[in-house]
């Protein structure tokens, strides 16, 4: 058994810490948000499609690195930890892995190498409304080969190129590829709790699509596919998590209050204490995700699970304990608190939440007694 | 990243799985640390002697010692495997050999080795460690219990007497314990941890009484032990003169370091969990298993116990590569004991009235987990209570401020007792 990362790979994720420290400073972030700005930042956008980190799990032969998700994981984990306002989950981990994982060889070919230059900005269209994503609550149609309906939120709707959406055809819930650019499709941002990342409502009427997979696969292949974008996800809300400890460590080793350092009070020690542990509980599950996502493994979907439910434990409790431990200052703007307050909730929802992850987690268990 | 055994390991796994198939025993029922009855001790104690023999005992030890010379991971698969077949035997000698023995290894000269190394692996002799006074609990080494050295008692090799009075507490398995290492005050003249020594003691000894303690659960693992006027010679002492902290610490390490992890069942108790939730009708005789709540919190405590299943295994993997494991293993025990009592409490909710029934003929699941109710309070305050353990988090993982001590730097004799 070997349950750690390697010596290159935790160099990669070295080497993105120290880049993203560079590039994406807590400022550039808050500046974002201050502009009323697309959700996004173009130039660091770039440049992390220079490192070919969006490639990074994409094989050789449709211009990626071809690395795996074990690298993937390690990015990830950077992302999160800079609070990155980039549409990075939603083009690699949702759009790249619906190609790779239910695309033709020509829709592969055809999209692949342009999500690797970053020239294509791709996303997931699934909610219509509040609840969880199901038959039920789907409405958008296709019927020959044009799509109407409407998709809210769509994160990073306002920016992407192309979406996969999840629509029924005759009743069959299916997968398809939508130019978002293309005719029939109207969008326009929608004002969300992480200003950082952008979400649109996004409506089609009679918009041509393109099929990605069999008709009436659309769920199974929507949940294979949140499966592996929850493994990585909760790698982003690991380094979330930490980032969170790491503010509220410093911060109550510099705050004196009543005569010393606040640190030193155990409300604030034990709290912090509490924080570490749900973060190397939600560590250890994202690590057995990683091995699940990375080997194929038929224990993934219950690995995921696992890696999402304690993710969005430990990244909800750091977060809004990071804010607490700042006191007054932790509820302004000038102190960074809040960003991991609004993205730690924005990826808790975005692949679907962890009450509904839990239902699914002993739904899976079930049946594994059963066999 | 590779979750699989190597092929070495799945070798050393099957070989041991073979052995286990043909020798370890059947139906026995495991007691807690302490609690064993006289057929449970005879059970235990012929399974230690039965796995010393195969070198499978004390699997990391060198063999000169005892033990199987072999590798921490093959030590950790072992355990994995007698704890898949259900056999639960080794309470008895968990502290002797997790802690007492390693510190003998460690100060004691080769006689003194050779005469109780052997022996403790083969579940021939039991140990018991006699650290904390009543006055001190999480304070552990507010000890006062006194050694006096008696002048007239130095022979003609320059040995001694030492004279110990007074008492230690929450001592695991004295009752039966043959041995014990226990830590007294020789110089109450010096600040706190600098006035301790740490001697071995044979536990029949004139003047040593153990006292059971009733514990609220209904069992006697643990005890009060009474010192009179006990003589301890000079050279039963472990380590030099005063320097007993640091010789209880080594004691401390070995317990780290023989925490193996990745063991365990998968999902800890959420599994048998949800098998009663199934097993039980709501008000409109559904099973319990169906409703979200329920649901919620199994998937709750399944995911926690998975986290420190893996946290174990980060660990293990960087024993294996001969590393030393970071600091993630600090947060086990907190997070179990509190995670065991909050299951002990939602799985007696689940029945209901019927949960207050903890006959076991009538009980569900043979009343597991009302015992788990009154047991786990314990859990929270045995080897370091929850408070404890997040100061230790927070200073020493985390490197935030100790707290304020008030008996720094003064003699041991002057602090103030409260009475």
């Amino acid at each position: 058994m070997n349950f750690d990362f390697s010596e290159e790979q935790l160099a990669l994720k070295d080497e993105a810490r120290k880049f993203l420290a560079a590039k994406c400073p807590p400022d550039r972030v808050r500046k974002l948000m201050d502009e009323d700005s697309p959700g996004f930042d173009p130039e660091l956008w770039a440049q992390v499609a220079e490192q070919g980190w969006l490639g990074a799990a994409i094989p050789e032969e449709h211009g990626g690195l071809g690395l795996g998700y074990l690298e993937l994981c390690c990015i990830a984990e950077e992302l999160g930890r800079a609070v990155a306002p980039v549409p990075f989950a939603s083009t690699v981990y949702f759009f790249a892995e619906a190609l790779l994982r239910a695309g033709s060889a020509e829709q592969k070919a055809k999209y692949l190498p342009q999500v690797v230059t970053g020239e294509l900005i791709g996303t997931i269209a699934s909610a219509e409304q509040a609840g969880a994503v199901s038959a039920a609550n789907i409405s958008a149609e296709v019927s020959g080969g044009k799509l109407t309906g409407v998709k809210l939120p769509v994160t990073d709707g306002a920016v992407a190129h192309h979406a996969v959406v999840l629509a029924k055809e005759g009743g069959k819930p299916t997968l398809y590829i939508v130019d978002l650019n293309g005719p029939g499709v109207a969008r326009e941002a929608v004002n969300t709790i992480d200003r950082s990342r952008e979400a649109a409502r996004v409506e089609f009427k009679d918009a041509p699509v393109e099929r990605l997979g069999e008709v009436g696969d659309g769920l199974a292949l929507f949940e294979a596919i949140n499966d592996r974008a929850a493994v990585l996800i909760a790698f982003e809300q690991v380094g979330g998590s930490d980032m969170c400890l790491e503010m509220a460590k410093n911060y109550a080793l510099e705050r004196f209050a009543f005569g010393r350092a606040i640190g030193g009070y155990q409300a604030i020690k034990h709290r912090l204490a509490d924080m570490y542990a749900k973060n190397v509980l939600a560590r250890g599950n994202a690590y057995y995700g990683a091995w699940a996502l990375n080997s194929d493994a038929p224990e993934l979907p219950i690995a995921a699970a696992g890696a999402r439910i304690s993710a969005c434990d430990a990244y909800w409790f750091a977060a809004k304990e990071n804010v607490q431990v700042h006191g007054g200052m932790g509820f302004t703007w000038e102190i960074d608190a809040h960003l991991h307050y609004r993205r730690s909730r924005q990826l808790a929802l975005v692949a679907g939440s962890a009450r509904n992850w839990k239902h699914r987690l002993v739904s899976m268990l079930e049946r594994r007694n059963a066999a | 990243m590779d979750f699989n055994d190597t092929p070495e390991e799945a070798e050393y796994r099957a070989k041991v799985r073979a052995w286990l198939e043909e020798n370890a025993p059947r139906g026995v029922k495991g007691a807690s640390l302490g609690d064993e009855d006289e057929s449970q001790m005879d059970a235990c104690k012929a399974w230690q002697a039965k796995k010393a023999a195969a070198g499978y005992a004390q699997i990391r030890w060198p063999k000169e010692w005892g033990g199987g010379g072999g590798t921490t991971i093959q030590s950790v698969i072992f355990a994995q495997e007698e704890s898949r077949m259900g056999v639960q035997l080794g309470g008895p000698f968990a502290i002797g050999l997790g802690m007492c023995i390693p510190t003998v290894m460690a100060t004691a000269d080769d006689e003194t080795k050779k005469r109780f190394v052997g022996p403790a692996v083969g579940g021939e002799t039991i140990w018991c460690q006699l650290s904390p006074d009543p006055a001190g609990g999480s304070d552990v080494a507010a000890i006062r219990t006194r050694a006096i050295k008696d002048e007239s008692s130095v022979d003609e090799n320059g040995d001694f007497d030492w004279v110990v009075n007074g008492q230690k507490i929450w001592t695991s398995g004295a009752h039966y314990a043959d041995y014990g290492i226990v830590l007294v005050r020789t110089d109450p003249d010096a600040v706190k941890h600098k006035g301790l020594t740490m001697f071995w003691i044979d536990m029949k000894s004139p003047g040593v009484q153990c006292k059971t303690i009733h514990q609220m659960s209904g069992a006697r693992g643990f005890n009060e032990v009474f010192f009179t006027d006990v003589r301890i010679k000079d050279s039963q002492r472990l380590g030099a003169l005063h320097d007993g902290w640091n010789v209880s610490i080594i004691t401390l390490m070995n317990e780290r370091a023989s925490v193996g992890g990745g063991g365990g069942a998968r999902g800890g108790g959420a599994i048998k969990a949800l098998q009663v939730a199934q097993k039980i009708r709501d008000e409109n005789g559904d099973p319990l298993s169906n409703n979200s709540t329920v649901r919620e919190k199994i998937a709750e405590h399944y995911v926690r116990a998975e986290g420190l299943r893996f946290t174990g295994m980060r660990s293990l993997t960087a024993l294996s590569q001969g590393k030393t494991p970071g600091p993630e293993q600090s947060v086990t025990k907190l997070v179990q004991a509190a995670g065991m009592q909050d299951l002990a409490e939602f799985m007696v909710d689940l029945q209901d009235q019927a949960g207050i029934i903890r006959d076991p003929s009538l009980a569900v699941e043979n009343a597991d987990f009302q015992e788990m109710f009154l047991g786990s309070p314990g859990g929270r305050i045995a080897g370091g209570t929850d408070e404890i353990l997040r100061n230790i988090i927070a200073e020493r993982v985390l490197g935030l401020p100790g707290e304020i001590r008030v008996d720094k730097g003064v003699p041991f004799k002057d602090l103030p007792t409260g009475r």
